[in-house]
């Protein structure tokens, strides 16, 4: 093989494989990108994607296959090789570190010894140059994720990679960051640099790439031009089946009266990185399902906090949840009122890892289904506590391998059907939950979302908290935004459009003169 | 006068101890990993310097041997707490109660015996000026290192590049790990940088403080120094502060004591420790600067996915 001739790629995967346990993460992939193309890596959550980008990247060992880099191959042992070849990435989750500055976070991937105040003065001028500024000086935990992933990439620039890679660089900006985004990407591009580019966004890879490589369970199930196919094509090639989307069946339902009522909702900010919440207003009827949208970070994990009692109010007439006034309660004296919570973070927050689903199902009915889970003298009833939990397996088909497993042992989809079926097996008045579907795939999301929206036809008032803008326009009866720690009046789904909702993720007010053209989003 | 300043050179010689060991443990920290064995550390540097200067006859030989001994043992540490990522609190109970049997037995035929001291300073005429000549120029090695570690520290924490990358670690050893930084091969040497400083510390004690091999001698001494590093939120020159804090409360709780104040002895010893208490909660009520020094990822076990 030569290297360096005319039509060799820039990089090949030959059967890359890796294999975790029994699981095949990634089974036998073959890819190639070419010199100066944007590539896309189509597939749902779980079919692979990540694993595969991290063997490029160096974080992971390939188990079997082999890698070639301009038509060499190569063993890449750790990110540090990696960026020697001319890799570089910019990760989902974001390798920054919080209590450092920009530009010490940029200082630590460059290997040569400049010092930090003449890093910091090329990234603030290559940055201004690719029209993402950015402050060198500021404290990374200061800092919006939108910012935060400014410093990923500038960082990844200042590397002269030829070949970068974004893993859902989009999942955490709003529609018109990201549109200043890809003219960046295009601009790469035009510089003769390889983009891969993960997604599950199809319109955006339409729209940006040049070719695609679809997974699906660990396997390459196609290579497309994506401009040549339609939305659904890809969508068809990456579930492997017609996907299944949620229908709000009939007419628009009437309204009951209010079921949660938040008035001047504030809240000071509880650590130096969280978002303190200004005067929110919202009011959800029975029968109604609202949605908050919102680019993350933006004071919905406090929202969150405070409308589940985890951050009480001082005055009890702050938040009335079910027709009474209950600020000053905690999440049990909330629950009790016929109120039911689902937080984002399934491990960790809404299950205990190492406890099997039964215990997890005592620890947030333990007080609400006191009469029947628990005996004389507080022992519980371990019987009635596992019927229960049988009960909400059997309603919401969840997958299990044993009997009454550990929440650790569940896959995300089936730990996330659990947790909603635990609280919807109540029949709550009221139902608030923090990213319903957030990495799960998509016959589970449906599942979740159908039993949502059949809980609010049955007469309960819902809010749904999500970052993910086409579930909240398929489920919501209006759509609410919130933006640096302030929630817009709800617009009703007939007048939602993306473009509306995005303007608002991006700050801008309705009505307002920035609201008609596009807002500028400049950082420092 | 004189009172005055040798009640300073006592002081002096009562808080670098607790410096040298505290500067080491920060570094640990600093790097996210939590060794609560430096009391272990500092009393097997302390019998292990005992040891070796009285066999050998030279007290430096004993400072090298201190060392060595704290850097050995926790050296066992990081084998257990790093590479097979055992509950690190756990762990480092564990190398407190394993130094402080050790020590025993190591010293058994040592008790009683008259140890080498470690000579002071004396430059002439300089050691000689009024007032400030004893307290400047006088006093023993131990104490110029400590204040030059400490200042060490202080620059390569903050101003080199290897210190960055060792706060990176601390903040968020799987970003760091995934930017490919070798975190285990930093926290290594954190650890073996904590524990030679434990270890001079303890000869500190055995060499200079009280020239003798007593059993348990470094009495509480290596949890101030873990208190020290909180109390100074993990940050170089704060410590120093700590220190004599520290050693001027001890000190002076003995001249009360001597003095003949109606207050129990009991109580003025535990000042120290009330005094931790108290500074603890004080610097808690910051969180902002609190969340920005602390490393974040202090005591989490780290195992690279591969």
């Amino acid at each position: 093989m030569q290297s360096g001739s005319e039509g060799t790629p820039l990089l090949k995967t030959v059967g890359l494989t890796k294999v975790f346990g029994e699981v095949k993460a990634c089974n036998g992939i073959d890819l190639s990108i070419a010199p100066g193309e944007i590539h896309a890596l189509l597939g749902e959550n779980g079919a692979g994607k990540s694993t595969l980008v991290k063997m490029m990247f160096g974080v992971l060992d390939p188990s079997e296959g082999e890698i070639l880099w301009k038509g060499q191959p190569v063993r890449i042992g750790s990110p540090g090789e990696a960026r020697r070849l001319g890799i570089g990435m910019v990760f989902q989750h974001f390798s920054l570190f919080e209590a450092l500055t920009a530009a010490e976070n940029i200082a630590l991937v460059l290997e040569e010894k400049t010092p930090i105040s003449k890093i910091a003065e090329t990234a603030r001028k290559l940055s201004v140059d690719y029209g993402l500024p950015l402050d060198p000086n500021s404290m990374v935990g200061d800092l919006s994720v939108g910012e935060r992933q400014r410093i990923e990439i500038i960082r990844c620039l200042l590397q002269k990679p030829d070949l970068i890679i974004l893993d859902e660089p989009t999942s955490v900006l709003t529609p018109q960051e990201a549109n200043k985004m890809f003219e960046t990407l295009e601009r790469l591009k035009a510089e003769g640099k390889s983009i891969l580019y993960i997604s599950h966004r199809l319109d955006e890879v339409k729209r940006l790439c040049d070719t695609a490589t679809v997974l699906r369970h660990g396997k390459v199930v196609g290579h497309c031009v994506p401009r040549e196919e339609t939305a659904s094509s890809l969508a068809n090639m990456m579930v492997g089946s017609d996907v299944e989307t949620v229908k709000r069946e009939g007419a628009v339902p009437e309204f009951g009266k209010p079921l949660i009522e938040i008035r001047n909702l504030e809240r000071p900010p509880a650590t130096p990185f969280s978002i303190p919440l200004r005067g929110i207003d919202l009011t959800v009827r029975a029968g109604e399902i609202v949605g908050i949208a919102g680019v993350a970070g933006n004071g919905q994990g406090e929202f969150f906090e405070a409308v589940s009692g985890e951050a009480t109010q001082k005055r009890a007439d702050i938040v009335s949840l079910n027709g009474q006034d209950c600020g000053d309660k905690g999440i049990s004296g909330r629950r009790i009122l016929g109120v039911g919570f689902v937080p984002e973070e399934r491990l960790g927050h809404g299950a205990v890892p190492s406890l099997p689903l039964s215990e997890n199902m005592l620890l947030s009915r333990h007080r609400t289904d006191a009469k029947s889970m628990l005996g004389p003298f507080g022992f519980v009833r371990n019987a009635a506590v596992r019927s229960a939990s049988k009960r909400v397996i059997g309603e919401m088909d969840v997958r299990k391998t044993a009997e009454d497993p550990e929440a650790a042992a569940l896959s995300g989809g089936n730990l996330q059907k659990y947790l909603i079926g635990r609280e919807l097996d109540r029949q709550p008045a009221v139902m608030i939950v923090d990213q319903p579907t957030w990495g799960v795939d998509a016959g589970a999301a449906a599942r979740i979302r159908k039993a949502l929206i059949a809980l609010a036809r049955s007469g309960s008032a819902v809010l749904v908290i999500s970052q993910d803008l086409d579930e909240l326009f398929e489920i919501s009866d209006s759509i609410a935004v919130m933006h640096d720690g302030r929630l817009s009046e709800p617009v009703p789904i007939a007048e939602a459009t993306y473009e509306k909702i995005g303007l608002l993720m991006g700050g801008a007010e309705p009505g307002h003169m920035a609201f008609e053209g596009v807002k500028e989003e400049a950082g420092a | 006068m004189d009172i005055f300043q040798s009640v300073l050179l006592t002081i002096a010689t009562a808080s670098t101890p607790l410096l040298l060991a505290a500067i080491g443990e920060l570094v640990v920290e600093r790097s996210g990993v939590l060794n609560l064995g430096v009391e272990g550390m500092m009393v097997i540097g302390a019998v292990c310097a005992f040891a070796a200067a009285y066999l050998s006859g030279n007290p430096w030989i004993g400072v090298i041997a201190g060392i060595v001994a704290g850097a050995v043992l926790s050296l066992l540490f990081g084998v257990l707490a790093l590479s097979l990522a055992t509950n690190q609190v756990a762990t480092g109970l564990s190398l407190t109660l394993l130094g402080i049997g050790l020590s025993g037995m190591i010293g058994e035929n040592f008790v009683g015996r008259a140890g080498a001291r470690l000579p002071n300073l004396d430059i002439p005429v300089l050691t000689d000026l009024p007032l400030v000549g004893r307290l400047v120029f006088g006093q023993d090695p131990l104490f110029y290192v400590s204040i030059a570690l400490t200042a060490a520290v202080m620059w390569f924490l903050f101003r080199t590049r290897t210190g960055l990358t060792l706060r990176a670690i601390g903040d968020n050893h799987k970003s760091a790990h995934a930017l490919g930084i070798n975190v285990l091969k930093y926290r290594y040497l954190a650890v073996m940088f904590g524990g030679a400083c434990a270890g001079l510390a303890g000869a500190h004690l055995s060499l200079v403080y009280t020239p003798q091999w007593v059993e348990n001698m470094t009495a509480g001494r290596g949890w101030i120094a873990l208190a020290l590093v909180v109390f100074a939120s993990w940050r170089p020159w704060r410590v120093i502060g700590g220190a004599y804090l520290f050693g001027a409360v001890t000190i002076g709780q003995l001249h009360a004591q001597a003095l003949g104040f109606g207050i129990p002895s009991q109580l003025l010893s535990s000042l120290p420790y009330l005094a931790t208490i108290v500074v603890l909660v004080l610097i808690s009520r910051d969180r902002r600067l609190t969340v920005m020094n602390t490393p974040a990822s202090l005591a989490q076990p780290f195992v690279p996915d591969r």
